[in-house]
């Protein structure tokens, strides 16, 4: 019964992590009904994996933007440009693709440093530099393209976009064996990861969620890594863009957390001055991160030209938008500082689930983008809401100076005045 | 002659577990200059906008007759309908906006919805001559300096019929040029009916300007000196800022001092926007191994400035001086250079410039110095969570882990966490800046005790404080600012809230 309790008052308090799960399997289910279930068979999993793992990987480098408090408009130009280079490199210049898919990404690289140059070190707010640099790539592609698909391209970089890993049962089984072991290998490595961090927060005296709670979310996350195992492996296998994918988001979630680079990011979106004032070079932090940005675009760049097998000049257009979307989507704050890679995963997934969902339906693009468009108001908005009805975190000084009248004195309340709940009365 | 405007009786301001003012008591007569001086946090900003009616009516108690009749303000709004107008500190005009727009903003010459700029203009012209500001209407604010954008709040003051005209520490920000300029306004103000309140630290402008000078301590008015009465002395008005009983409220400790740890000479530092200013001159100070040494000063010496300017020159454009440790020069012109030579400086604003407060307490008190539990750029973070345990018990955090948010913690256990983090960089010299603003008496004393440890395991502490008692209390040195001269180092045997105040009112030689 306390147990109940407990979880249910745990949910409320993490309502929207719980919300933006719940939100993900209600829209799977609804479009799984709707399309007849056409939605989860094998084949639409496996485009439905494929077609968004570029707006993923965008996604990755962009929640890290957002986390330090930038925005990214530019990368739909980088990626299209990237194809664009790509084309040229491979194409016209016969260059092998082991030593075209390096070039690109220092390509990326450079691209990402131009724009991170003029916001970290001359300081023009990234909405500007990044608008200039939507228009800059964007006519860049025109340039180099001469306005002009170019393809086709060869097999092995066609693989990075729509290629499977090999089956290794030689084609006489009805699963895919090397995605069975790689699904089931992965799920238990999660679930044993989950354990460890539990039994670690637990040594160290600080608060696990839930029993219920943890055993329902992994259990929920273990079934659902199954099936997609399943449904992977009763097609044509693993699609090398999810090893991709899946590489980026365990490295860069680490890096989120647990490295050095990763720790200053949040510090300067959560308090860029406190950053400052302990030492942290943001500037040069800045200047990474969009580095960092500009190689993930031209990742996204090249797994999307190798899936069209074609560099095209209006390539990458919009990637921006769904690639934000799913950062915000997935938790993201506005204000910096908050936001996870896994989060902005499922942000990404919603977006991709709605896409495919719709697509199948057959409503046009105009219907998608007014949903998708309330979507995505939606969720900030229920951020916001939920934001203002706890009165935690973010929100501007004047905002809470104002509200302490509603709120309880435990927290923050007068300018001069600050109390100690549990303490000495005060005078 | 003596003819009340306004009465204020038995005000009581309370915020949630702190009585910011008690039974405050204020009468202003029609056609004074009346000044209302204390230390900072004893209720002077609070009382005004109580008046004013930034607090509503039904939020304080006790009672405010203006020209005999009784006040229920909600709004600012009401309180100006009535010819009460405030200028706050910080200036609020709108640095894009022409003058004669900032004077009649929110209170437009319009008709029918349309703004009539030749009338705008015109009027905004004679109230600029009336407050002796020769300066076009349509300059936008932010070309013109701030001691003409006080002068254009008056103005916009003047445009909304003043009668009693409150300014909240009107030279906080100004020169001497345009401060004499500013008190000579107001004297002319107050040959124009107009009934002025000052609220102010600086001795020698409530001596030029003031007809009657009310002390407010520790949110109670103590007594209201009258200058035809031959009261408004320096030392009257000293004594009744500080003259407080000494409690016993800060720890037993015998100073055990060394070597010199930290010299700082001829440090200068201008203003970073105005170059003309200059808010510090030529400070040197130094600090020893195991010494507590105070730096008072009051609203405006260029304490904090000083220290930041010497933290990584994170406050001031030029600065110039020099920075020994142990006997020898040390650049600390960023803030990684500073800490890399072993200083730390906790902020007086923990809010803005100290706590992540969206983050836990571990990821703060691990944020100056993630190197020490790294490896190759990795942060190991059950090291992290065993340091941020530490700091939790050896500092009495009172939360339910170290993975609670900061934000969500009390003043007090917000500023332990703001001290672990800079006590687990490790530094030589901590520079604390107002260390105990804003949390109550027992959680102040946790940080005096904090102080007395720190100095016993052999740091040199600078605290920045404008406690007079807290200084008084824990510190061995204490050097006095004004006006950004050092002008005074007492030991604290001869150190007295007196003495103290005596050299930070001091003008400069």
């Amino acid at each position: 019964m306390s147990a109940l309790r407990e979880s249910l008052g745990f949910l409320t308090s993490r309502l929207r992590q719980v919300g933006i799960f719940v939100a993900l399997i209600l829209i799977v289910i609804l479009f799984q009904v709707l399309t007849d279930g056409i939605l989860l068979q094998p084949q639409n999993v496996t485009n439905l994996v494929v077609q968004n793992s570029y707006i993923l990987i965008l996604a990755i480098g962009m929640v890290m933007v957002i986390i330090a408090g930038h925005i990214d408009l530019s990368v739909g130009s980088i990626a299209g440009f990237i194809g664009a280079v790509a084309g040229v490199m491979i194409v016209h210049w016969g260059w092998a693709w082991w030593l075209a898919i390096p070039a690109c990404l220092l390509v990326g690289a450079l691209v990402g440093a131009w724009q991170g140059y003029w916001i970290a070190y001359v300081g023009i707010p990234a909405f500007i530099v990044t608008l200039a640099g939507m228009l800059i790539f964007r006519g860049l592609t025109l340039i180099t393209l001469k306005n002009q698909q170019i393809t086709p391209f060869p097999n092995e970089l066609r693989a990075l976009g729509g290629g499977f890993l090999p089956d290794i049962s030689g084609g006489t089984s009805v699963l895919e064996w090397l995605t069975v072991i790689l699904g089931v290998g992965g799920t238990a490595a999660i679930l044993f990861q989950a354990l460890k961090e539990r039994r670690v927060r637990r040594k160290f005296n600080l608060e696990n969620e839930p029993m219920a709670w943890f055993a329902v979310k992994n259990g929920f996350i273990a079934v659902l890594m199954l099936i997609i195992t399943f449904l992977l492996a009763s097609y044509r296998g693993t699609p090398i863009v999810l090893i991709v994918l899946a590489v980026l988001v365990i490295v860069y979630s680490a890096l989120m957390n647990n490295s050095i680079f990763g720790r200053h990011t949040y510090a300067i979106g959560g308090n860029l001055h406190a950053a400052e004032l302990s030492g942290i070079k943001t500037k040069k932090v800045t200047f990474r991160l969009f580095v960092n940005m500009g190689v993930l675009a031209a990742l996204a760049g090249l797994v999307f030209t190798a899936r069209l097998n074609s560099a095209q000049p209006a390539g990458g257009t919009g990637f921006e938008l769904d690639s934000i979307a799913a950062a915000f989507i997935g938790g993201a704050a506005v204000q910096g500082g908050i936001g996870t890679v896994a989060g902005a995963m499922i942000g990404g997934l919603i977006m991709g689930v709605l896409n495919n969902g719709m697509s199948i339906l057959g409503l046009g693009t105009d219907y998608q983008q007014l949903i998708k468009g309330l979507v995505l108001l939606l969720a900030v908005g229920f951020d916001i809401f939920n934001k203002n009805r706890t009165g935690a975190g973010g929100g501007s000084s004047m905002g809470r100076r104002f509200k302490w009248k509603t709120t309880p004195p435990a927290t923050e309340a007068a300018p001069a005045a600050t109390t100690e709940p549990v303490g000495v009365d005060a005078k | 002659m003596n003819v009340p405007i306004l009465q204020m009786r038995g005000i009581t301001k309370t915020f949630p577990g702190v009585k910011a003012l008690q039974d405050v008591t204020l009468d202003v007569n029609r056609g004074e200059v009346h000044a209302i001086c204390g230390e900072n946090g004893a209720g002077k900003s609070t009382l005004m906008k109580v008046l004013s009616g930034v607090y509503a009516h039904n939020t304080f108690d006790g009672d405010i007759l203006f020209e005999n009749e009784p006040c229920d303000f909600s709004s600012i709004t009401d309180s100006e309908k009535r010819g009460i107008v405030i200028i706050h500190q910080e200036l609020a005009l709108s640095p894009y906006l022409s003058i004669a727009e900032n004077i009649y903003l929110g209170n437009e010459l319009a008709k029918n919805g349309w703004v009539d700029w030749r009338k705008t203009n015109l009027e905004a012209a004679k109230l600029l001559a009336r407050v002796g500001l020769s300066e076009n209407p349509v300059t936008p604010i932010q070309h013109i300096s701030v001691g003409k954008q006080q002068l254009v709040e008056i103005a916009k003051a003047l445009s909304k019929e003043v009668k009693l005209l409150i300014l909240d520490e009107p030279t906080a920000a100004l020169n001497d040029e345009d401060s004499d300029h500013l008190l000579d306004l107001i004297l002319h103000l107050k040959g124009q009916g107009v009934t002025s309140i000052i609220i102010s630290h600086k001795l020698n402008e409530i001596r030029k300007v003031a007809d009657a000078v009310t002390i407010i301590r520790d949110g109670k008015s103590i007594e209201t000196l009258r200058l035809d009465q031959g009261q408004i002395t320096q030392e009257r008005i000293i004594r009744g800022m500080v003259g407080r009983d000494l409690e016993s409220l800060y720890p037993d400790r015998t100073p055990n001092i060394g070597e010199e740890v930290l010299r700082i000479e001829d440090w200068t530092v201008q203003h970073p926007q105005d170059h003309a200013r200059t808010v510090v001159h030529n400070a040197s100070l130094n600090v020893r191994k195991g010494e507590v040494v105070g730096l008072a000063g009051l609203m405006g010496a260029g304490r904090t400035e000083l220290a930041m300017s010497v933290f990584g020159r994170t406050y001031g454009r030029t600065v110039s001086g020099r920075v020994y440790k142990y006997g020898e020069e040390i650049n600390t012109s960023t803030v990684s250079d500073a800490i890399d030579h072993g200083i730390a400086y906790a902020t007086e604003d923990r809010k803005h410039y100290g706590l992540n407060l969206i983050e836990d307490i571990k990821r703060n008190i691990s944020m100056a110095a993630l190197n020490k539990l790294a490896k190759r750029g990795w942060v190991d973070g059950n090291k992290e969570t065993t340091v941020a345990n530490h700091y939790r018990k050896s500092m009495n955090i009172k939360a339910p882990s170290v993975a609670a948010i900061t934000g969500k913690l009390s003043g007090g256990n917000q500023q332990k966490v703001v001290l672990s983090k800079w006590m687990f960089s490790d530094p030589d010299v901590l520079i604390l800046d107002e260390p105990t603003r804003g949390i109550d008496v027992g959680a102040k004393f946790e940080i005096y005790t904090i102080i007395a440890e720190l100095a016993a395991a052999g740091k040199a502490v600078i605290v920045i404080s404008s406690e007079l008692p807290e200084l008084l209390g824990i510190c061995d040195r204490i050097y006095t600012l004004s006006a950004g001269h050092i002008t005074g180092e007492v030991p604290i045997a001869e150190a007295t809230q007196e003495t103290l105040m005596h050299f930070m009112t001091k003008e400069k030689e």
